[in-house]
């Protein structure tokens, strides 16, 4: 087994541009979760409101790129709205069934035929982001370190995608830290204690379902933008799943949580696929207990057994408190 | 002993006069509930005629359980709606305003079961409550130089606050962490950073140490004597007789008799209510109870 | 309320009864080809096939939502299991070739000890630890996770249909065509639902799974054992997710992920029964079925569960409590 390239595959994977995106995807979830107590499971339809407004009007509708990150923002606005109106002033567990059907009522209109002429139905929509690609600054070329090396293209997505997310960082740093945060965590909390001192506790948690939100949605644009393609298979209800893991993983709640969490997450999920496939490649696993074919199902129960145990042994995550977490225990 | 002790110097001239009987007119009434109606079902659990409370007094509410007192607080504070009534607060018709209007307005609740704010720090439940924080909207919570005076100010008022509550070196623990008794103590600390004109406090004493009752009680007393209108539900009558200007009895959704604290001993309606049967006897001896209400309250039973 | 909880089961059997006697009525009165009343007339039938089914399914997920206020969210997994362990007994080679009627007792006791298992080994051991209600709606993430992949490992991508009563012609009745393999799978279904509402109205332990459910803490201590209530809630949420999957494994086809895309459709019904209220779930996902089916009159198949979650979303507009939920009182 050749241990540098399970090594480099992994750490390209976790500074990928896949983790930047999943990073950028879980601060919104952070927001909802972490700081307001919003259950969201259906933040991956954010992401698919987000990719497909950009997608539809550029290859669709031939307009600019830049109106297509406004149409996707914008999408993502409407939605939070859409969901928000009926549920937020019921009880969270609404929000978490409304959300998950939500997103997945989406992936199955944008995939309809009847909806191809639109959304190009299964197959999705391709090359809408060549205006990105065309400022690029980076001379062709790769670039990197050791094993671990990415093409100009990568590159030039790997500086956006973690600039936004170190951007989105600072942004949620400051508002979890100001007045508006403290209102938001005390509602996590209980949000009768903070109606009964005079906030208005449906705005905030509409405001924080349409952050959060519109963070997915920059978060979908950007995994649209880094292939050149939306299809609405890869918005599946797996990805909120996802999110929730690396967002758990890292700690809920703390504003680096979500981006130590993607990293970590992203560099076992491909340091595990490297992994095995060389280990049935070796002999080391026999081919009749998993074949390489299964190793994507192995990887992914892997996922849902770290996520049990992650629960049990360390709610808090990485970075969190466990003191703080069981105060918090409801 | 503080609450005996604030008795005589409370200036309650006003209410001297007022005759004891249910619903009253007060002479500067500050909450003012007409026809106040609310049914889970087919239950009725409220239905209050007519009932002012005065300002600048405390109000003790008593009556057995499932006399409607929480629910009738929930209503007012905007926790529940009502399904019919209309009531003000300082002279502004306020029916049907949700709980975060009711408590800008100035009238602020407490709960029976404490509703601190677990992962809050003591100090951050305290500055959550003020009102009127620039920085508790969106944009300029992102702008700091906007809002940090404000807090500077903000935290001050609630080091003040926590000083006197004697909480002061529980400032920076999480809410969480606290007793059972510190948590009423933070509860009504927090209430007073919100700078209400009343406060409804549902059971403040219940499930509270003899000492801590005490402290409470001197507490609220002395809130009174700074012009603080306090509206309580209680069940323990010591506390009642203590400390209250005027008790409001409610039995059955309704309210069956009103009066200073020394006259509902010996009214014929509370002792109705609270043994829940009617007494056989024809002729009221009672000197407060008349024969009317009691014959009404008797229907309810 | 009394009246309320007769009314349920009553509409169920209506809703079952009415499409039957309408259609026998129909049957008489248009004799041609399929105009839109026939084509409307069978689709209402295949909805109330569709519904009974995830029914089946919902039932256990609500009775363990009012027991332990958990979200399963691996609860479609328990479908899947129910349907590939009938799958593995009765088609697999590596299986022991049973007829499918074994196989799916066989199935749904093993969903049974499944449920049981998980109640026994994960949800009590993470409650004892201090595991908050929230931690544990995501715990049934990773389980959801864990068992949906393993069953993919095991089973397989592939689609597959068991041995017995594959292909059927369908019998008509007037202008509605039902095979007699589905209306079989319908008959039970109802059946099984008017089961679980005798077992919860009329049982000892029907009787503890509702006290339970409206008041945990007045159950306990008036002497009824939550423990063993929570069990037996588990395990009879197992063993009708098996039970359902089999039927719908019989109906349509088995793959690795058929719970999962359920389980949307199970959380719908319940929703729009009321969370909470297993009657609700019973009515709430027969209306789920219709309407996904129903949709197919207008819109493209592949969009039947799309309307059924719309559905959903629109209900929580207009009524947010459920068709049969209540409002709470707060403070």
């Amino acid at each position: 087994m050749d241990w540098s390239v399970i090594f480099s595959d992994a750490v390209r994977s976790g500074i990928g541009p896949i983790a930047a995106v999943y990073a950028l995807a879980a601060m919104g979830l952070n927001l909802h979760f972490g700081y307001t107590g919003l259950l969201n499971f259906g933040q991956v339809g954010f992401m698919l409101v987000g990719g497909y407004g950009l997608a539809i009007t550029v290859a669709t509708w031939g307009g600019p790129m830049v109106l297509g990150v406004l149409v996707g923002l914008a999408s993502a606005v409407v939605l939070a709205l859409l969901l928000g109106l009926p549920t937020l002033r019921l009880r969270a567990d609404y929000l978490a069934i409304t959300t998950i059907a939500a997103g997945e009522t989406l992936r199955l209109f944008y995939r309809s035929s009847w909806a191809e002429p639109v959304t190009g139905g299964v197959y999705g929509l391709q090359r809408f982001a060549n205006d990105f690609y065309e400022i690029s600054p980076i001379p062709r070329g790769t670039y990197g370190v050791w094993l671990v090396e990415f093409s100009s293209r990568d590159v030039w997505v790997l500086i956006v995608a973690w600039a936004l997310v170190a951007l989105v960082g600072l942004l949620l740093a400051l508002l979890v830290h100001s007045p508006w945060g403290r209102v938001v965590r005390a509602i996590r909390e209980d949000e009768t204690a903070v109606r009964s001192l005079g906030k208005n506790v449906y705005a905030y948690k509409m405001t924080s379902l349409v952050l959060g939100g519109v963070i997915g949605a920059a978060a979908g644009m950007l995994q649209a933008i880094q292939v050149q393609s939306v299809s609405p298979d890869t918005f599946d209800p797996g990805v909120t799943f996802f999110l929730y893991t690396l967002l758990v993983l890292g700690g809920a709640g703390r504003i680096l949580g979500p981006v130590v969490g993607s990293i970590l997450f992203w560099f076992v999920l491909s340091f595990l696929d490297s992994a095995l496939r060389q280990a049935i490649d070796a002999g080391y696993v026999s081919p009749e207990l998993i074949s390489t074919s299964e190793i994507g199902a192995v990887r992914f129960a892997l996922v849902g057994l770290a996520l049990i145990v992650l629960i049990a042994f360390r709610p808090q995550g990485l970075l969190g408190s466990r003191k703080e977490m069981m105060l918090g225990a409801r | 002993m503080p609450a005996d002790a604030a008795r005589p110097r409370s200036p309650l001239a006003p209410l001297d006069g007022v005759a004891p009987e249910p619903g009253v007119r007060k002479p500067d009434p500050l909450l003012v509930l007409d026809g106040v109606t609310r049914a889970f079902g087919g239950l009725v659990a409220v239905r209050v005629d007519h009932l002012e409370v005065q300002r600048g007094a405390i109000t003790a509410l008593i009556g057995p359980n499932g006399a409607g007192k929480t629910t009738l607080f929930n209503v007012v504070s905007g926790f529940d709606r009502a399904d019919g009534g209309r009531w003000s607060f300082d002279g502004q018709p306020l029916s049907g305003r949700s709980a975060h209007q009711m408590a800008r307005r100035g009238l602020v609740r407490t709960f029976q079961l404490t509703r601190t704010l677990a992962r809050l720090t003591v100090l951050e439940n305290m500055k959550l409550a003020a009102v009127g924080q620039r920085g508790e909207r969106l944009l300029p919570a992102l702008l700091p130089p906007l809002w940090r005076g404000q807090e500077r100010e903000i935290e001050r008022r609630a080091d003040e606050l926590l000083e006197r509550f004697q909480l002061a070196r529980l400032r920076d623990d999480y809410a969480g962490t606290l007793s059972g008794g510190q948590r009423k103590l933070l509860e009504l600390a927090r209430a007073l950073m919100a700078q209400p004109v009343m406060v409804l406090l549902d059971e403040p004493m219940a499930g509270v140490n003899p000492a801590l009752t005490q402290s409470l009680l001197g507490h609220i007393t002395q809130l009174r004597d700074e012009g603080l209108t306090v509206c309580f539900v209680e069940h323990d009558m010591d506390v009642v007789m203590g400390i209250s200007d005027w008790v409001a009895v409610m039995a059955g959704g309704r309210l069956v008799a009103e009066g200073p604290p020394h006259t509902i001993g010996r009214n014929r309606a509370v002792v109705d209510a609270y043994l829940g049967k009617q007494h056989d006897e024809p002729e009221a001896t009672g000197e407060t109870g008349e024969a009317g209400e009691t014959r009404e309250t008797g229907e309810e039973e | 309320m009394r009246h309320q909880r007769l009314f349920v089961p009553v509409l169920a059997l209506f809703l079952v009864t009415a499409p039957a006697v309408t259609a026998s009525a129909q049957g008489e009165a248009v004799l041609g080809a399929p105009g839109f009343g026939a084509r409307a007339l069978q689709a209402l039938v295949d909805g109330i096939q569709f519904g009974a089914i995830i029914a089946i399914t919902a039932v256990g997920l609500s009775l363990i939502f009012g027991t332990i206020h958990l979200i399963n969210f691996a609860h479609g997994e328990l479908v899947t299991i129910g349907a590939t362990f009938a799958f593995f007994l009765n088609v697999s080679p590596a299986g022991p070739g049973w007829h499918l009627i074994p196989a799916a007792i066989a199935a749904v006791a093993f969903g049974a000890l499944l449920g049981g298992a998980i109640d026994r080994g994960l949800w009590r051991p993470l409650r004892a630890r201090g595991t908050g209600m929230i931690n544990l709606f995501i715990a049934t993430i990773g389980l959801s996770l864990l068992l949906r992949h393993v069953v993919l490992v095991l089973y397989g991508a592939r689609p597959g249909s068991y041995a017995q009563y594959d292909i059927q012609s369908a019998i008509d009745l007037g202008p509605v065509g039902i095979t007699p393999r589905d209306l079989t799978v319908t008959l039970l279904s109802v059946l099984v639902l008017l089961g679980i509402a005798a077992l919860l109205q009329r049982t000892r332990i029907g009787t503890a799974i509702r006290a339970v459910s409206v008041n945990r803490d007045l159950a306990e201590a008036s002497g009824i054992d939550v423990q063993r209530v929570v069990l037996v809630v588990w395990m009879l949420g197992g063993a009708l997710a098996a039970l359902g999957g089999v039927f719908f494994g019989l109906v349509e086809i088995v793959t690795w992920d058929m719970g999962f895309k359920l389980l949307l459709l199970m959380f719908a019904g319940i929703i729009l029964g009321g969370l909470g209220s297993a009657y609700g779930a019973m009515a709430g996902s027969l209306v789920i079925g219709i309407v996904a089916q129903m949709s197919t009159l207008w819109f493209p198949v592949d969009l039947q569960y799309a309307w059924a979650l719309l559905a959903l979303i629109v209900v929580l507009l207009i009524r947010p409590q459920g068709i049969l939920g209540r409002r709470e009182r707060v403070g």
